[in-house]
């Protein structure tokens, strides 16, 4: 069992970034700009010493015992739960999983994040919301740690959820813009579709397995703290489930709809190119390194079900191939360096996408790993271009940089042939590897055939418009305005210093995985085998050592032929003769059309969805002002005013009628007895006279009596 | 001595007299004089049983209603200037507020 200070404070590495972020929320511009960059750098290096040493401590136990995990609190206990299983007592923890596979991770979010921290206080020192993007920044920070650090699904959600709103954030960080708001908008709602589907797997999870945690290893009693894959591994041993079972692959596509959100695939990518919008260090690191790559990272946390369910394993190699070669035709077309540049993370994507398809989980989180250092480069590269060129973001105003900005231009080379796929540059070693798996798994003419014919072009693809991009931008003559050309200025030391890094990342990031016909290793399978060998030892995965040595050499050769064939084309169509490439758009102009257009898909899109659902929403409002509020609503004022004027009537009539009838007899009585009240007073005395005299005839008899007595 | 009845007529013609004038007259201080004849009728009807019975409680009563005669006549011509203040006039068949 590993142990040690830094295992055991796992729970502050995503601590620290929530701390500045809440900082920045709270105090906002009554910090000072150096306390910002000092806080918000400082907790993301806080967490990448964290992470490292927390890596190292793992590293130190045996290979089969690399898991430690950290309950923190129960989080969400609803109780007894009916699965497949029979009874079982859901819990969901508030829990940290350091594996191989997330320690992987920790350290390119990390590491990278702490690079691209220190390259923004040098890019965004004029921003008037420094404060607001360092919050930001360091709020997705702690989602994205969160992500990979989570040991259940649920909270792998939460995180998920949680680096959606920061991408949310930071895209429309220049709000002021309506296209950076709009951007990220269409970024929020795209993601939205995926992530019901990655809901709906997540409940099908817990209704098949009764738990959401991955593993119970590192937690010990593995029936009190029941996981996935212990799960899944007593379901097959039962035969309740089986190789290829309904519930599995429609778990693993329900799954994978979430990582077509996030990781930008066919056909939910639109977003990401729209996303460009948010300020340049923003897609270096969510958009190109770490958020995008979650959708990778999920698929192969979730591996043991993948390899259960092959059906779904062609659908994201399938899908995987589609989204590379689609994204890289468009790249092939674009103007603007970052849009590019995003079409290039699309196709990547595509490719680890392919590598998880074809089984080699290994190679896929490999090239997530390389593709995060040169991408991240590229963008960051792209960002000092476009400071130094004041704004300037369209390739065809810039040239001949090379010499300008040397410690720009350098670096920026670099990861473009460790993209291209040059050795030994990082690309070329996770790019051929997946290559060769998808290789070596075909039979004859079967689909991983095809699959590799597609991933080999895309390497041309990629080779080609990576070159047109550092042509147009570095090489060549100068298009630059010339009032732009006189403002040009050198980056400062905080956003050269990251790049300087991330160069050396990008030319070493490959050595790591060695192909093992030179004799070499490959460590980093190894290291990951265990997370993700999956329940049955050799499920799909394939042994490379088992292949003649001369295919792979082929294979290699094959590939390096590729690259080099966009590079010798990128050259000749855009540096030897800058004409000719407007020449071949001129003669092909339909292709060129759809191409620029970029295959039709958002106006496809807008035609079919957004404008339906706007029919949907207008014909919803009629609905409401007609039916609910007209029918409905108004019906019933109607309705009520009849009842009222019934009811006043009867009141009226009725109730005060009788009222009034016993006060108008009463006063009809009163009438003959109001004659007699004339007011005067002669009339008065004479009544009491007449009351006397009646008064005295009565009584006369008794009178008389009386008198005669006095007599 | 006299007999009784003389008294009575007298008192009975003096009464009359007041109650035909109360009744008849439209002024008002006519009807008030009418008023003091009527208390004087009841007067000598006083005195005179007084005189019979040989008990003086009848002539003490008289006394008192002759004084009393006075503070009414006081009263009663106080609210007819008051009233001729308000409405000019001092004829009964022109006051009828009686009524409100």
């Amino acid at each position: 069992m590993p142990t040690g200070y830094f295992l055991e404070h796992l729970w502050l590495i995503p601590l620290f970034p929530l701390i500045s972020a809440a900082m920045m929320f709270f105090f906002r511009r009554l910090i000072p700009k150096a306390a910002v960059s000092f806080l918000c750098v400082g907790s993301v290096a806080l967490s990448f010493l964290y992470a490292a040493g927390a890596v190292l401590e793992l590293l130190a136990a045996a290979p089969q015992e690399r898991v430690y995990q950290q309950i923190l609190f129960e989080w969400i206990t609803p109780g007894a739960f009916a699965t497949t299983g029979g009874l079982t007592q859901f819990v969901a923890d508030w829990g940290y999983l350091l594996d191989p596979l997330s320690s992987v991770m920790v350290l390119i979010v990390t590491g990278v994040g702490l690079l691209i921290h220190i390259y923004s206080v040098g890019y965004m020192h004029a921003d008037d919301g420094y404060y607001r993007y360092f919050g930001y920044l360091n709020l997705f920070m702690f989602a994205m740690l969160t992500l990979v650090l989570a040991n259940n699904l649920l909270l792998l959600f939460v995180g998920w959820e949680g680096v959606g709103l920061c991408s949310y954030l930071l895209i429309g960080f220049y709000f002021k813009k309506e296209s950076a708001a709009n951007a990220g908008k269409k970024a929020f709602l795209v993601n939205r579709i995926g992530d019901a589907g990655f809901l709906l797997g997540i409940f099908l999870i817990a209704t098949t397995f009764g738990t959401v945690r991955f593993t119970s290893r590192g937690l010990g009693d593995p029936v009190a703290f029941s996981g996935i894959l212990q799960t899944l591994g007593a379901l097959i041993d039962q035969h309740r489930l089986a190789y290829g079972a309904p519930v599995l692959t429609a778990i693993a596509l329900l799954l994978f709809a979430g990582a077509t959100g996030k990781s930008a695939q066919f056909p939910l990518y639109v977003w990401l190119p729209d996303a460009m919008e948010g300020p340049t260090p923003v897609s270096a690191l969510i958009h190109a390194a770490t958020m995008v790559t979650a959708g990778v990272y999920m698929v192969a946390r979730m591996s043991a079900i993948y390899q259960m369910a092959p059906v779904a394993m062609d659908v994201v190699a399938i899908s995987g191939a589609l989204t590379a070669v689609i994204a890289a035709s468009m790249a092939m077309v674009q103007t603007d360096i970052k849009k590019v540049l995003a079409y290039s993370t699309i196709s990547q994507l595509g490719y680890m996408f392919l590598a998880l398809g074809v089984g080699a989980f290994a190679a896929g989180i490999f090239h997530l790993m390389t593709h995060a250092f040169f991408k991240a480069l590229l963008f960051l590269g792209a960002g000092a271009v476009i400071h130094a060129l004041s704004g300037e973001q369209d390739l065809r105003k810039m040239g001949g940089l090379y010499n300008t900005i040397p410690r720009v231009s350098r670096p920026f080379m670099v990861a473009t042939f460790a993209i291209a796929g040059f050795p030994p540059l990082a690309g070329f070693f996770s790019k051929d590897e997946i290559l060769s798996h998808a290789f070596n798994r075909s039979q004859m003419l079967d689909r991983y055939l095809l699959l590799w014919i597609v991933g080999w072009i895309t390497a041309g693809l990629t080779a080609f418009y990576m070159f047109r991009l550092f042509f147009l931008a570095f090489r060549g003559r100068s298009r630059i305005s010339t009032h732009v050309e006189e403002h040009i200025h050198q980056p400062p030391l905080t956003m050269t210093l990251p790049l300087t890094v991330l160069m050396l990342l990008s030319i070493i990031g490959g050595w790591f995985a060695l192909p093992v016909l030179w004799g070499e290793k490959n460590y980093f399978a190894e290291f990951l085998a265990p997370t993700l060998g999956g329940v049955e030892a050799d499920t799909g995965t394939v042994q490379l050592g088992q292949h003649p040595l001369l295919k792979e050499y082929l294979l290699m050769t094959a590939s390096v032929a590729m690259a080099s064939l966009g590079l010798w084309l990128a050259y000749k169509l855009f540096l030897k003769n800058p004409k000719l490439h407007t020449q071949i758009a001129e003669a092909w102009p339909r292709l060129h059309r759809v191409l620029t257009h970029k295959y039709y898909v958002d106006e496809i899109y807008e035609a079919l969805f957004v404008n339906r659902l706007k029919d949907l929403s207008t014909a919803l409002g009629f609905l409401d002002a007609k039916v609910i509020d007209g029918v409905a609503v108004d019906g019933t004022a109607t309705l009520t005013r009849v009842f009222s004027r019934m009811s006043m009537w009867w009141d009226k009539w009725i109730v005060d009628g009788l009222v009034n009838l016993l006060a108008k007899i009463t006063s009809g009585f009163s009438v003959p007895v109001r004659m007699l009240q004339t007011g005067m007073f002669s009339m008065y005395a004479t009544l009491i006279l007449l009351g006397l005299v009646i008064l005295l005839g009565y009584y006369g008899h008794h009178m008389q009596s009386w008198v005669r007595n006095l007599r | 001595m006299m007999p009784a009845g003389h008294y009575l007529f007298l008192s009975l013609a003096l009464f009359l007299i007041g109650a035909i004038g109360v009744v008849t007259r439209r002024n008002v201080i006519i009807v008030l004089m009418c008023i003091e004849l009527i208390l004087n009728a009841v007067n000598i009807n006083l005195v005179a049983f007084s005189r019979l019975y040989g008990d003086v409680a009848g002539q003490a009563f008289a006394l008192f209603i002759i004084a009393d005669a006075a503070a009414e006549a006081a009263v009663g011509l106080g609210i007819i200037i008051a009233f001729f203040r308000n409405q000019e006039t001092v004829f009964a068949d022109e006051m009828d507020i009686l009524k409100w």
